[in-house]
């Protein structure tokens, strides 16, 4: 992973390596904290959550996004936008549901999960469920309520990692001034 | 010093950060002997010149210090009414120092929820659909200039009249605080901003828009 190239304030290069192992080393010490899967998926959603709502400042202030206003664009500039930026992958958006509030993002490989296989004790942990939570947190402060989670997962046998998006509602009572 | 102050308001209109610039150049220290010719009273708990300008001390200017000690509010340090002492004619001569009163820290968070308000008033005053809140006021002293983010802060930043590029400079104030202040896993949002890095950062930050008298995208 790199950082964007038009940053003169440092351009490292960090070994995406270290980032899998960083992020291994985090699921395995919830594992033990924890050991319970579904206890682990909620508090890699909380952090997710955490680093969600600091991580839209960042993207607000390097891309230049403007407010999306429908869903549809949402989910383009998540796709190609964010993704790209942050973990270099840009998965493509499918399955729109009818009524235009459901979509999913296919990821043809996550770095998360580099290297990773579940055993069979861990069947129901969804490893990469930071990323679900990090989707909730940066949507929550532009105003959108939305449902993340992880229909597919290469870690459990599937053939592609699909995370479901659907649109909850607008969140209207912290609307900056001057959005509609 | 074209920059005068930035200020960095959360979404519920609190004032998060505040950063003083500049240095009030019209302070004037004199000594006088009794009576005063200058004309003081008491306005806003502090005592201030209403007539009498004379000498580079103008009407407005309030009383700093007393034969070099800070003055508190309308006492002096010592805890005496400084009406009192001025007219006691064995206190002379005396060494006033006058100068523009600064902002005290609760008139700055008022100032900035009232300025959060009229941004508000600013968007539903529009004629059109979907205006923005106040991005620009101007005075003939100076110029604010606000830029909020989708997340509904607001960066505000008082410069110059003649100071360009400070559309770039918010931008750049932006970026800064999602790096020093957002990345810093102590720092909770909505709070008041107490980040070293994020001081030491934006000051560059300005003395860069100051001599550059323009702030380029993505530097």
């Amino acid at each position: 992973m790199s950082r964007q190239s038009n940053r003169t304030t440092d351009s490292k290069k960090m070994n995406s390596e270290l980032f899998t192992l960083t992020y291994g080393a985090l699921v395995t010490q919830l594992c033990k904290d924890y050991e319970n899967d579904e206890e682990v998926n909620k508090q890699l959603d909380k952090m997710g959550y955490n680093i969600g709502v600091r991580l839209i400042e960042d993207f607000l202030a390097r891309s230049s996004v403007g407010r999306c206003h429908d869903f549809r664009e949402t989910a383009d500039v998540i796709a190609k936008v964010a993704f790209k930026m942050y973990l270099g992958i840009t998965p493509s958006v499918t399955n729109w549901s009818p009524a235009g509030d459901e979509f999913s993002l296919i990821l043809e490989s996550n770095p998360l999960v580099d290297f990773v296989e579940l055993p069979d004790n861990h069947s129901t942990l969804v490893y990469s469920n930071l990323l679900c939570g990090v989707l909730r947190g940066a949507l929550e402060m532009v105003q959108m309520a939305v449902d993340v989670r992880f229909a597919q997962d290469t870690l459990r046998g599937d053939n592609v990692t699909e995370i479901r998006m659907k649109f909850i509602k607008r969140i209207e009572e912290n609307l900056p001034v001057g959005d509609e | 010093m074209a920059i005068f102050s930035v200020y960095v308001v959360n979404k519920a209109g609190g004032l998060i950060y505040q950063y003083d610039n500049y240095v009030p150049r019209a302070e004037v220290e004199k000594t006088f002997s009794f009576p005063l010719d200058l004309v003081l009273k008491i306005h806003d708990e502090k005592v201030v010149v209403s007539f009498g300008q004379r000498d580079g001390i103008r009407v407005g200017h309030a009383v700093l210090s007393i034969n070099g000690v800070d003055v508190n509010g309308k006492y002096t340090a010592e805890g005496k009414d400084i009406l009192e002492y001025l007219k006691d004619s064995s206190n002379y001569p005396v060494s006033i120092r006058f100068g523009r009163a600064r902002l005290t820290s609760n008139e700055k968070l008022m100032l900035a929820s009232m300025f959060h308000s009229l941004f508000a008033i600013g968007s539903q005053l529009s004629p059109e659909v979907g205006s923005s809140g106040i991005e620009m006021l101007e005075t003939d002293m100076f110029k604010l200039h606000c830029f909020q983010t989708l997340t509904g802060i607001k960066f505000i930043v008082l410069a110059d009249p003649r100071q360009s590029g400070v559309d770039g400079l918010l931008r750049k104030i932006y970026e800064i605080y999602s790096d020093f202040a957002l990345k810093n896993p102590f720092y909770s949002l909505e709070m008041p901003i107490r980040c070293e890095l994020f001081d030491q950062n934006l000051k560059s930050a300005l003395e860069i828009a100051e001599k550059a008298g323009t702030f380029g995208p993505g530097s």
